[in-house]
């Protein structure tokens, strides 16, 4: 379906509008992937919920026209569950950085992909801190460089997409601000997907990853994500000396797991014939 | 009052049956003596009763599930003790600024760090009014005896609702396990509040518009209204803000929505204050010995007098100063090194004698001890 | 009735003296309208370590929730005789296991030594109701709770399906007890 038929203006705050991301900044392009998945699946928008925690991407629950809601600095996955437990026929979409999610937050985004509760997560991921400086973060490729990094990167990164399949999530994919037609299917599937979905969108932060590692340009840096990738069914073939240096694309886990609202449904019932049983 | 059941429970018991009884649907907690018991009679009560009951991965995320939970509608509820109140600060502070109301129980047990898990304190007294960063509005209701657990929970989660304000309620870990009975009312006997109702069915632009005692018109998620939720300084609207006259008149008006109505969140018990000579002034299970400590004393024909403030914060200054006048002697016993005293001392200045007793060895302060100073 | 009367259970965790000093409490709170209050002290450990259950009952709201100086103990190991006995208040009572409390400190109190664990094991072949085996002891050698008091609250408090076990060990401490008072007419 071509973008031009969704009414952007609908979904969004237009009043709230311009954003405060930089220019070239990929997160926009992410969060317009979200809206046309919303409009796609013809979700009601008094019935989504759009939750986020502190970090550029984070602010990106002021522009839409949703249930908005933006917590604190790693915990929006905390609040989501709250919302979603207290009103399960919500659609509950969080919005997350690198930093906020995995560093953080790493607690909540690992217990709720093991709880399996149906909520999306997307992460958008520019392997840096923006608001703060420029700061590396969990997912920062080692040896790369960061304000906090000034002779490169020590530490290993977090895969996320491995993080949250090995924890639990039952919708699993990655895709990039570059290639948005595959970025839109994937944030449509993970919000279908009756459990935890988690989409990784490698996002472009040219002001600080893109100046300290020579991605200067809002171009170099898409160029960049076009060439990094192979895609998930291509990389079945290849050996890991070919895979050296890729990130894999698409959808690298879809699975079925008891989801924890039905589940709990079950047990309100189990605890109403109890107390009738007494 | 038309009694439904007599039922012979402990502290934390009573506190999840009045959780209940004040309409509380969910629950999000993190186990941690001494509190863990609420949690536990929770998990059972709540789905038999409409509710929901989680335990969240931590402290901090227990406390993020219950503003989330409050923010779709629901009277929502917490507990912990000394270390998890300490994780939950942050988001403390997020629910005073964003106006979600909320519950938060706090079995005081000793600190600092780990401290004493299964003995009894009131080490948090400070804690709870300036726990979180900035200024902020904030209740602080502490029960004594097990039957006022019950009664008091429910005020606490109608303060919480009337005001969209988080509610710090303080039991230890004397009162929280012992056992006394209590009588719950029937149901119908019960005033239970819901907060404030935007004045229209949907498309209601202005959560922070607020009503005349200054509280948020605020609508629950999912009914129609798509309001925008921050912690950052804010408008109206909820949107952030970067106007200096709107967001000073936003503080303003958060610790306003308290100070305002805060002789309608007083709630103090006075007994032999009037002629007495010397007054204790105590709350939560430190009151019980100060209580017996009168009695004693009256036995023996001295005339001395307990004030137990139930609501600490907002702190009734005058009711404090009008029970203290003419006294000869204040005697603060509190199971800390001397926190609240420090609030007694502010409002009654040097004029008159304040003595302290206190105690952090983890033993219930006696009453000979308050005998001894009185 | 008095105005207060402060009782101490002691012994080793895992011996349910905390489900005897509850039963204790709700029997007199709930089933004799008195006042009572119980608390207990617990360590980190789940079974085994120190166990102490304290039961205030009264004819009037009790404000001090803990006893001071009791007016009955019951001390089911040596450890806890040596602890409390000193604090039992001048004339009280003091019911050990006759097994276990083997020294005897002197004092201004009233001493019974009956080997209730032993009961339990042998009479009733489960050692786990020596706690409410105790509570008949204390029925019948105090009178401060009702028999038939006792009794309800035994049947609600006790696990299901050990109603019948339990009632027998309450019978048999106050046959025990009765004896004892019988064999000793001066106490």
């Amino acid at each position: 379906m071509s973008p031009k038929s969704v009414d952007y203006a609908n979904l969004l705050r237009t009043q709230y509008i311009p954003h405060i991301w930089c220019p070239g900044c990929g997160h926009g392009i992410i969060l317009k992937a979200v809206l046309r998945a919303v409009e796609r699946l013809g979700l009601d928008k008094n019935k989504i919920a759009f939750v986020s925690g502190i970090g550029c991407s984070s602010r990106a629950v002021g522009y839409v026209d949703f249930n908005t809601l933006h917590t604190t600095h790693g915990r929006a996955l905390a609040f989501a569950t709250g919302v979603k437990v207290a009103r399960p026929d919500l659609h509950v979409i969080v919005v997350s950085g690198d930093g906020d999610a995995l560093a953080i937050g790493g607690n909540h985004f690992i217990h709720a992909c093991r709880r399996n509760i149906d909520m999306t997560l997307i992460v958008f991921n520019n392997y840096i801190y923006g608001m703060t400086g420029g700061q590396y973060s969990p997912t920062t490729p080692e040896g790369s460089f960061a304000s906090t990094a000034p002779f490169g990167s020590v530490e290993p990164p977090f895969d996320v997409c491995n993080l949250a399949i090995a924890a639990g999530a039952t919708y699993v994919a990655r895709g990039t601000a570059y290639s948005t037609a595959q970025l839109d299917k994937y944030v449509e599937k993970g919000i279908q997907n009756p459990g935890f979905s988690v989409i990784e969108a490698l996002s472009q932060c040219p002001t600080y990853y893109g100046r300290k590692n020579k991605l200067r340009t809002p171009v170099d840096n898409l160029k960049w994500q076009k060439d990094v990738v192979v895609s998930a069914a291509k990389a079945k073939d290849m050996t890991p000396d070919q895979l050296a240096g890729k990130i894999q694309v698409g959808e690298l886990h879809h699975g079925t797991r008891p989801e924890f609202i039905r589940t709990y449904q079950t047990i309100i019932q189990r605890a109403k014939d109890a107390a009738l049983a007494e | 009052m038309k009694i439904k059941e007599v039922r012979f429970v402990s502290g934390n018991e009573a506190c999840a049956i009045g959780a209940i009884a004040a309409g509380c649907t969910f629950f999000g907690g993190y186990p941690i003596s001494p509190s863990s018991e609420i949690a536990e009679f929770l998990a059972e009560l709540l789905p038999a009763n409409d509710g929901r009951f989680i335990q969240m991965e931590d402290e901090i995320a227990a406390m993020g599930s219950i503003i989330g939970a409050s923010l779709a509608g629901a009277k929502v509820m917490t507990a912990t003790s000394g270390p998890g109140f300490s994780l939950k600060q942050e988001n403390l502070g997020f629910a005073c600024m964003a106006e979600v109301p909320c519950v938060i129980v706090n079995v005081m047990r000793g600190g600092p760090s780990t401290g004493a898990p299964t003995s009894p304190a009131q080490a948090d007294i400070l804690q709870s009014r300036w726990g979180t960063h900035g200024d902020h509005p904030i209740i602080v209701t502490c029960p004594t005896t097990v039957q006022e657990i019950f009664l008091e929970v429910i005020r606490a989660f109608n303060l919480a609702e009337r005001f969209r304000n988080p509610v710090l309620y303080l039991l230890d870990e004397i009162n929280a396990h012992m056992r006394e009975k209590i009588e719950i009312p029937e149901a119908s006997e019960l005033e239970l509040i819901r907060r404030p109702a935007p004045p229209q069915a949907e498309n209601w632009g202005f959560p922070y518009r607020r009503n005349a005692e200054g509280v948020p018109l605020m609508p629950d998620f999912g009914t129609g209204h798509r309001c925008h939720v921050t912690g950052l300084d804010h408008g109206e609207t909820g949107f952030p803000t970067g106007n200096a006259e709107i967001r000073q008149a936003l503080h303003h008006a958060l610790m306003a929505k308290i100070d305002k109505n805060a002789a309608s969140i007083y709630k103090n018990d006075l007994f032999m204050v009037e002629d007495a000579e010397t007054l204790i002034i105590a709350f939560g299970s430190t009151a019980r010995s100060a209580r017996r400590a009168v009695e004693l004393l009256r036995k023996q024909g001295r005339k001395v007098g307990l004030f137990r403030p139930i609501t600490l914060y907002p702190i009734p200054e005058a009711d404090i100063l009008k029970a203290a006048e003419g006294k000869r002697k204040i005697v603060v016993p509190e199971m800390n090194l001397g926190q609240y005293v420090l609030e007694i001392r502010r409002i009654l200045g040097h004029d008159i004698p304040i003595a302290q007793v206190n105690r952090t060895d983890g033993e219930p302060i006696t009453p000979d001890q308050i005998m001894a100073a009185v | 009735m008095v105005e207060r009367y402060e009782i101490r259970l002691s012994g080793s965790g895992g011996q349910g003296l905390v489900l005897a000093g509850v039963i204790l409490a709700e029997a007199a709170a709930i089933h004799d309208n008195m006042y009572a209050v119980q608390s207990q002290s617990y360590g980190p450990e789940a079974r085994g370590g120190a166990s102490k259950s304290e039961v205030i009952i009264g004819s009037e709201p009790i404000s001090y929730p803990k006893a001071t100086s009791p007016d009955l103990l019951l001390a089911l190991n040596q450890e806890s005789f040596n602890k409390y006995a000193p604090s039992v208040q001048a004339g009280g009572l003091i019911v050990v296991d006759s097994d276990y409390v083997v020294d005897e400190l002197k004092g201004n109190y009233r001493l019974i030594g009956l080997p209730m664990t032993d009961l339990a094991r042998t009479q009733i072949g489960r050692e786990m109701v020596v706690n409410i085996l105790c509570l008949g002891v204390i029925q019948e050698l105090t009178g401060t709770v009702s028999r038939e008091a006792l009794e309800r609250a035994v049947m609600h408090r006790v696990p299901r399906g050990t109603e019948n076990i339990n009632m027998k060990a309450f019978a048999l401490g106050i046959e025990t007890a009765r004896k004892h008072k019988q064999e000793h007419p001066n106490g």
